[in-house]
């Protein structure tokens, strides 16, 4: 047919037609083309792999994170009920940043699992398709002389060879997903190795500039609001309180 | 002709929605040159609804070449304008 015209033809199509110029050649050989497939499938399973890694990789931060949320809520409840204010707010910073990181990080592991998802479906469809190129392949060649065989199975490598080039571009997507998510988790494990979540009962002395730093992370009037609802159970509780192990902590 | 959306598969359509295809397609690239990321979003939309009820899918043993390819569903409106301006999706093989 004589093209759709404009953009959507002459642009996006080009750009396909890229990847499908670096996927192979239809002419090669028959088998050839068959063992590209193959290996072509084998790519996308490490594809898949790849998502997988770095999922788990997130969904165990997330874990950690969510530990140390409990922990220094418990403990910002301890200092408030103790009398010290200050450590309550460094510990509700900290949480606030915790919280904050938890976030964006659950929805990284959702988006990466809608990744993984259309991997899955894409390798399905690719296996479908070299499946049925297999057979095709199998029929033409007893069914047809050898030069018309050729030509009618170079065009089912075409089809085939855009269904690799499309898995090929979710993969490209996926890997570039990935690699923000890495970047991301390779921050939470930097702030992790920081001490930023850290038992606060530790904290010694030297711990002004991480604080300084989280301040400025966490919103002061998110932690402001926390410390005074904090303080109004506190308040409207037994009062007191019976843990005095934080004061005692550096 | 037969029309793909990436990453999702391939419709047969009857060649009469070509004029209809082709408005959306240039809906769509109107509102990136504009930078309206709503509108684009609309006409991107509705351009792969129109594929995906008026075709019919491809069987997984239908080694077909597509006419026209469009770009993935979730396509962002980022990646959309350098879709559109020549950047593209896939980088340059370097």
């Amino acid at each position: 047919m004589p093209g759709m015209g404009g953009r959507m033809s002459t642009v996006i199509k080009a750009k396909i037609s890229r990847l499908l110029d670096r996927a192979e050649d239809p002419g090669e050989t028959l088998d050839y083309s068959y063992q590209k497939q193959l290996e072509s499938l084998q790519n996308v399973k490490k594809g898949i792999a790849d998502v997988v890694t770095a999922k788990k990789r997130l969904q165990m931060q997330s874990q950690k994170l969510e530990q140390s949320v409990v922990k220094l809520d418990t403990q910002a409840r301890q200092a408030l009920s103790s009398g010290n204010e200050d450590l309550a707010r460094v510990a509700l910073e900290r949480k606030n940043v915790a919280q904050n990181e938890l976030q964006s990080l659950d929805q990284q592991v959702t988006e990466l699992e809608a990744q993984q998802e259309k991997l899955t479906d894409s390798e399905q469809k690719l296996r479908g398709k070299i499946e049925a190129f297999r057979t095709k392949k199998e029929v033409m060649k007893a069914q047809y002389s050898a030069a018309e065989a050729q030509v009618r199975i170079s065009e089912a490598a075409t089809g085939v060879g855009e269904e690799m080039a499309d898995v090929g571009l979710a993969m490209q997507r996926a890997a570039d997903k990935t690699e923000q998510m890495r970047a991301r988790a390779d921050a939470v494990a930097e702030l992790e190795a920081a001490g930023t979540f850290d038992d606060l009962t530790t904290l010694g002395p030297g711990q002004d500039d991480i604080d300084r730093q989280l301040s400025e992370l966490s919103s002061s009037s998110q932690v402001d609001d926390e410390l005074s609802k904090m303080k109004a159970e506190l308040g409207a509780g037994s009062g007191g309180g019976d843990s005095k192990q934080l004061e005692g902590g550096s | 002709m037969i029309v793909r959306i990436s990453n999702e598969g391939q419709y047969r359509l009857d060649d009469g929605l070509h004029a209809r295809l082709n408005e959306l397609d240039a809906a769509a690239v109107a509102a990136v040159e504009a930078d309206d990321e709503d509108k684009f979003h609309e006409a991107f939309e509705e351009l792969l609804q129109v594929v995906r009820s008026e075709g019919t899918a491809l069987g997984d043993d239908e080694l077909e070449a597509s006419e026209v390819i469009l770009p993935p569903a979730d396509l962002s409106f980022v990646e959309a304008g350098e879709e559109f301006t020549g950047d593209g999706l896939i980088p340059e093989p370097a």
